[in-house]
């Protein structure tokens, strides 16, 4: 089972809370303090995209957000309940981008550029998709936190 | 945190301080606010980001539209922002060299080209 699990309704207002309690869930985990920051950012991102993708495609179930502790990582999943999200997984699916993007198309290159920022910030990171939803796992090194409260 | 916006003009230019948390929920306000300065016939923005504590690529999407809507009227936006980790997600998304980056508010309104 995860350490923390989290389930938002699908509002742009809760990402930031999602945001708080992964960097403090890190943090506990023995992620190294210049990492966090990272780790913030990364899991916004997909939580971000994952209300998007709720919200443009009309899914009223929350976004699931784990945070998973073990001995040498700290893993987040991000899953979102959007079926078909698959051709837009992959930054630069789409050959051409229009001149003047209609707010769908706007937010769809927001989900990309998001998609982007994630790459380049986590090395170890997996996104997979289904007709049930998509999944977004990454994870980074963790020392046991030896320290006893 | 919320985002706080501000703006004043410095010659021709009109910088639009920016503070707090730049992200899904907030920029449309920075958005709002961009469009608005250019719909008013400012075309000449430094965005500074120096309050930022936060940016993700939501708020990046905006920085781009209103950098396109004022290239649109021949005018610039550029950035004031020191801190590493802001820009450090401009660096990742190739966004540097887009966007003038400078390292003061002065710097800013003093650069030309």
């Amino acid at each position: 089972m995860a350490t923390v699990e989290l389930r938002f309704s699908a509002l742009p207002e809760h990402v930031r809370t999602a945001r708080l309690v992964a960097a403090a869930v890190a943090r506990r985990a023995g992620v190294d303090e210049a990492v966090l920051d990272e780790v913030r950012l990364a899991v916004g991102e997909a939580c971000t995209r994952a209300v998007g993708l709720h919200m443009s495609n009309g899914v009223d179930s929350p976004v699931r957000v784990a945070l998973i502790e073990d001995e040498k990582k700290f893993s987040i999943e991000v899953g979102d309940e959007s079926p078909g999200t698959v051709g837009a997984l992959v930054p630069g699916a789409r050959d051409e981008i229009p001149e003047a993007p209609s707010e769908d198309e706007e937010a769809e290159a927001d989900s990309e550029m998001g998609l982007a920022v994630i790459s380049g910030l986590v090395d170890d990171v997996e996104i997979t998709a289904d007709e049930k939803g998509g999944i977004i796992r990454m994870s980074w090194p963790a020392t046991s936190v030896a320290t006893l409260p | 945190m919320d985002l706080s916006l501000s703006t004043r003009t410095v010659g021709d230019r009109t910088i639009v301080e920016v503070g707090g948390e730049i992200d899904v929920y907030t920029a449309p306000k920075l958005r709002e606010q961009l469009v608005e300065l250019v719909n008013d016939g400012s075309y000449h923005l430094v965005v500074d980001m120096e309050g930022v504590d936060f940016l993700d690529s939501t708020g990046l999407g905006v920085l781009v539209g209103g950098l396109k809507r004022v290239r649109a009227h021949e005018g610039s936006l550029r950035l004031v922002c020191n801190q590493e980790r802001i820009l450090k997600i401009f660096r990742i998304t190739g966004l540097t060299k887009v966007f003038p980056i400078h390292g003061s508010v002065d710097e800013a309104v003093a650069a030309t080209d």
